[in-house]
């Protein structure tokens, strides 16, 4: 059986990271969008995780920690923005939405 | 060993099957819990790599307030029905971004696989996870010295981002539009609140004394008996 090492979660988090993509570049709806970016964000943290106990290196844990803490502040401030323009356009989509305007 | 794999395995399933359901679920709620999904099963990772920590942080924060945010906003906004998926405005988006995954994932699988399972790189002299220490204090260590500048920003960061949060929902134009209370805001409410009991206790004092006055004429009459 083949022993489990790091090139085990590195191909993991590159299928999440390449599903997410998709996803980003696939779907309309924008709330689906932004959960595939979190998709991606995480399989980068998944990455820095894996490096950070293959190079016994606490640094790589410390920056998941901003990264995380990045990703609530762009959640917040971006599901605002979704909010504010749907109200103004029930049911639109990223592509109603290509202008930057609400 | 096989515990281990067999963790990993379980783990490397529910993850891959959970964002697949993020990606190709047509209601937007089943989308969110599919992302919680992933979300638990890269805190099962972080924890089988001993980032203790951060699986903690991963929960909380993650599946407990991010995408609690996500369903609010679903249900608020009345978007959980499914997406209509039969317009297609760019021509050829779906096979340009089939493609652009296929590349994603074979450049990056032939970089990870051509070199084995060695991991290249230097080894940390400054910040080795020596196992003395719990992960939690090694990690506060790193943060509260080499990474404090960073740790200060972003707690700027997160004020910024929750000042415009407030500033982004709430409607444009005036601060309170008072057409939707027609009985007033609470503020209205409360100041008529506070007026009322104001009356009333005028009306109780003026009552207080006239009660006040006939003790007055009785002790004047003592004083005149006297």
């Amino acid at each position: 059986m083949l022993a489990l090492n790091e090139t085990w979660y590195l191909v993991l988090a590159a299928m999440i990271f390449t599903i997410g993509s998709v996803g980003l570049l696939t779907r309309k709806n924008p709330l689906v969008m932004f959960m595939c970016v979190e998709l991606m964000l995480n399989a980068v943290n998944l990455t820095f995780v894996t490096f950070s106990k293959a190079l016994d290196d606490i640094a790589g844990q410390a920056i998941v920690f901003f990264v995380m803490v990045v990703a609530a502040a762009e959640v917040v401030v971006g599901l605002g923005i979704i909010v504010a323009i749907m109200r103004r356009r029930q049911g639109a989509d990223a592509d109603d939405i290509s202008l930057m305007r609400g | 060993m096989k515990v281990e794999m067999f963790t990993f395995l379980l783990t490397a399933a529910i993850c891959l099957a959970g964002s697949a359901g993020v990606v190709l679920l047509r209601n937007p709620v089943h989308n969110a819990l599919s992302l919680v999904a992933t979300l638990f099963g890269v805190a099962v990772l972080f924890i089988q790599q001993g980032a203790y920590f951060l699986a903690a942080i991963q929960v909380i924060v993650y599946a407990g307030a991010i995408v609690i945010l996500f369903l609010f906003v679903i249900m608020l906004l009345g978007v959980d029905k499914a997406e209509g998926l039969h317009s297609e405005p760019i021509l050829g988006q779906r096979p340009a971004a089939i493609a652009a995954a296929v590349a994603i994932l074979g450049l990056s699988l032939t970089a990870l696989l051509s070199v084995g399972s060695r991991v290249t790189g230097q080894a940390s002299t400054l910040a080795a996870i020596d196992g003395s220490e719990p992960n939690v204090n090694a990690l506060a260590k790193v943060l509260f010295t080499d990474y404090v500048f960073a740790f200060e920003i972003t707690s700027v960061l997160l004020t910024v981002a929750v000042v415009g949060a407030v500033v982004l929902s709430r409607k444009a134009g005036l601060a309170i539009d008072v057409d939707e209370f027609p009985e007033g805001t609470s503020s209205d409410l409360l100041q008529a609140k506070r007026d009322a009991a104001a009356e009333e206790l005028e009306v109780a004092e003026e009552v207080a004394t006239d009660d006040e006055t006939p003790e007055g004429e009785a002790e004047t009459t003592e004083e005149a008996l006297r």
